[in-house]
């Protein structure tokens, strides 16, 4: 009795009522995201993931783990009935098999070429010849989710006599739906290394003369504000930016050169803001006590400023990273090559001495640098677009787009991570 | 008592109406040489004006405290004499001069850099640098290029020991400073000052963030610094100016109300406002 009477009861009012429905509706939006955040994520990497693991071998031959799908070049599906059995092949097993020569491929397959190691193979193949490792050797080149066992492919030989081509039926042919993804893993982190590099160097100096250097106005707030706002530009327009400026007005074409100057220009807005937030956290106590000593401007910055703002700017830059990784439009139009024959160090076509726009004559020494930076690369978010858009979506290209987007997804994850974990390990060391 | 109320009301508003013999003859009698002389100096923050008029002589090698409210001008002028001020957008002395040893420091041939390697400076809240200990007492000889490590230890042990922190830190020099207490960071931070050998200390309420036994060690350093230095410190606490310093300088809204011997002031302030002050009337 005297416990209902007391003032606080609990009573059923409009408003208690009112508190529970945002209570569950707020909820349940939480978890239609979370849920919907979890299906796309499951899906890539349930569908991903074999195309990675499945393809995993170990063997005594640096590096030891070889991986078809993340270290080799993509190549061309063939899908066709051989006598009527269903036969999944690579361009390479599928010459080797018909015993056709293409100019391209066929020398490609036989050549050690491949950044896998068929050389290797075939040296310790002299040495103990083993009919395993030739299988292994041969099957480096395969694709993985082959429904023949490596030890019915026949291995590649010239001396092979040729396949009644009548016997072939159904024949259909997937582009870059076979081999692997290792030009695309190769081209993004270039890409990403030298932009974040040019993006950080003209990033830092400009949001320390920002915020060091200039005399606080309405001139500089306007800057800031543009630059802010250039943040928030698409990256189409980058791209298309990147185009006019490095690709046609510097001569760059579409190059690696040109990538790395429109990725920098594109996450700079963030870099600068974000370094100069760091810049400003960094306690007024160092910059004073160091020029109460008698340092220079420049002399505080470098060894009492900007030492305790970099792990601010690096962890900030980090999100910076996963954008120049993940964006396809700047790449678009000004460093990505749908497929690439070489990687960026395999070419060596030049002349010893050639014209190149904005370098004028490049002599011998420097070209490799030179053709490095001035060819396009390949690079996994544009792989993504065009296996996913150009090549028809069945079970025979699955692996290919859903391999690429589950390993895109691990880097970018790692890349995340980290942070997180740089994040941890500056902040306990940096203290104040 | 009665009578004393109304008359420091009229002090306040009129602060020096009363005639009395200029800082510099006051001083005289301390037969100390001038260091620092100070010349009706009006300072500006801005277009608000902080400073009105300070007039007086810092006499070498003697402990100069500055007291008054909060909020009086002692920070500024301080800070004053080694162009700190510089680095507050839009300040600057609108008539007067401060002269170091006969030049004027705000006389554009002046290199601050030089100036503040003479002038150095303590500050309110201890700053050291999240180096080690070590890098922390030679940060200013590397920024003279100085990287002899026979110099930089020699330096160490010597700043150290002259700010009373050698016995306490010599097994870990080489660990972050940021590891030491309140008191062996301020210390760590006059070590560090005195490391690049400065004719005058500025401090600036060095112990207002330390218990009262770091405070006695403060103390007592800057007694035995008074051997080599010039020192201008800044307080709120009476009996430690009291204690600490020779001369003593009263602010009270910009003006320097009175400057002398500090046991003169304290026994026998010239000034109603100083004395009420000192009596803890006001402030
Ligand atoms: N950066 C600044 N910009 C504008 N005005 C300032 C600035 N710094 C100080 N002032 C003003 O100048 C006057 C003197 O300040 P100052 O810091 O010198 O006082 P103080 O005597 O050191 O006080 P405290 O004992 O509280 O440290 C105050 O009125 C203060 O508001
Ligand atoms: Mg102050």
């Amino acid at each position: 009795m005297t416990t209902r009477a007391h003032p606080f009861r609990r009573q059923a009012t409009v408003a208690a009522l009112k508190e529970t429905i945002v209570f569950w509706l707020l909820r349940a939006f939480t978890y239609v995201i979370l849920g919907f955040g979890a299906i796309i994520f499951s899906i890539i990497i349930y569908k991903g993931s074999p195309a990675v693991f499945g393809s995993i071998r170990f063997d005594g031959a640096f590096p030891f783990i070889h991986n078809d799908f993340l270290f080799t070049k993509p190549q061309t599906l063939h899908i066709f009935r051989y006598k009527g059995e269903l036969k999944q092949m690579s361009a390479a097993q599928y010459y080797a098999f018909t015993g056709e020569g293409t100019p391209e491929t066929a020398p490609a397959a036989a050549t050690p070429e491949q950044p896998l190691a068929p050389a290797v193979h075939a040296t310790t193949e002299v040495v103990t010849p083993s009919p395993a490792r030739a299988t292994n050797a041969a099957s480096a080149l395969l694709a993985p989710a082959t429904p023949t066992p490596p030890a019915e492919t026949p291995a590649p030989s010239a001396a092979q006599p040729k396949i009644d081509p009548n016997d072939i039926t159904e024949h259909e042919t997937y582009s870059y739906a076979a081999g692997g993804i290792w030009p695309q893993i190769v081209g993004t982190v270039l890409l990403v290394i030298g932009s974040m590099t040019i993006a950080l160097i003209l990033g830092i100096f400009s949001a320390v003369y920002l915020s060091e250097y200039s005399k606080q106005g309405p001139l500089i707030s306007a800057i800031r504000l543009a630059i802010v706002n250039l943040a928030g530009v698409p990256s189409i327009v980058f791209g298309l930016f990147g185009v006019g400026i490095f690709v046609i007005g510097m001569g760059w074409n579409i190059s690696l050169l040109a990538g790395w100057f429109t990725l920098a220009f594109m996450v700079l807005p963030v870099i600068i803001t974000a370094s100069e937030e760091s810049l400003r956290a960094v306690p007024r106590g160092f910059r004073e006590g160091s020029l109460a000593l008698g340092a220079t401007k420049w002399q505080t910055i470098f060894s009492n400023v900007l030492p305790y703002a970099l792990p601010g700017i690096l962890t900030s830059s980090v999100l910076g990273i996963a954008r120049v990784a993940g964006e396809t439009a700047p790449i678009l139009f000004t460093a990505a090559y749908a497929t690439s024959d070489k990687l960026p160090w395999e070419l060596s076509i030049t002349p010893n001495r050639m014209h190149s726009g904005f370098l004028g004559y490049v002599e011998y020494p420097f070209l490799w640098i030179h053709d490095f930076a001035l060819h396009g690369v390949s690079a996994l978010p544009y792989h993504i677009y065009v296996v996913s858009s150009k090549i028809p979506q069945n079970e025979y290209t699955e692996r290919v787009q859903y391999g690429t987007a589950f390993v895109f997804l691990a880097v970018v994850m790692a890349i995340a991570l980290s942070s997180v974990l740089l994040r941890i390990r500056l902040r306990n060391r940096l203290k104040w | 008592m009665d009578e004393s109320k109304p008359s420091a009301q009229t002090a306040e508003v009129v602060p020096t109406k009363v005639a009395a013999p200029s800082p510099s003859d006051k001083l005289a009698r301390l037969n100390a040489p001038t260091i620092i002389d100070i010349n009706n100096v009006d300072f500006y923050y801005g277009a608000s004006k902080a400073l009105h008029g300070i007039n007086f002589p810092i006499k070498n090698k003697l402990v100069t405290a500055f007291i008054g409210p909060s909020g009086c001008g002692k920070s500024t002028l301080l800070r004053c004499l080694n162009r700190m001020n510089d680095l507050v957008e839009g300040t600057r002395i609108g008539a007067g001069s401060i002269k170091i040893s006969g030049v004027d420091i705000y006389d554009p041939s002046v290199d601050v850099i030089e100036l503040r390697k003479r002038v150095g400076m303590v500050f309110q809240k201890s700053n050291p640098f999240p180096k080690s200990i070590y890098e922390n007492v030679v940060y200013g000889l590397r920024l003279q290029g100085i990287n002899s490590k026979s110099r930089l230890d020699e330096t160490v042990e010597r700043s150290l020991r002259g700010a009373a922190l050698w016995e306490e830190v010599r097994d870990r020099l080489h660990t972050s400073a940021l590891g030491l207490s309140g008191g062996q960071q301020q210390r760590l931070c006059i070590a560090r000052a005195i490391a690049v050998e400065p004719e005058i200390i500025l401090m600036d309420e060095p112990c207002s963030a330390l218990d009262p036994i770091a405070t006695v060690k403060v103390e007592e350093l800057i007694h035995q610094l008074k051997q080599d230095y010039t020192i201008v410190i800044v307080t709120h606490n009476m009996q430690q100016a009291g204690r600490c310093s020779d001369i003593t300088a009263f602010f009270y809204m910009g003006r320097l109300i009175e400057i002398d011997a500090t046991e003169k002031i304290f026994t026998n302030p010239t000034q109603k406002q100083t004395e009420d002050y000192i009596s803890g009337r006001f402030g």
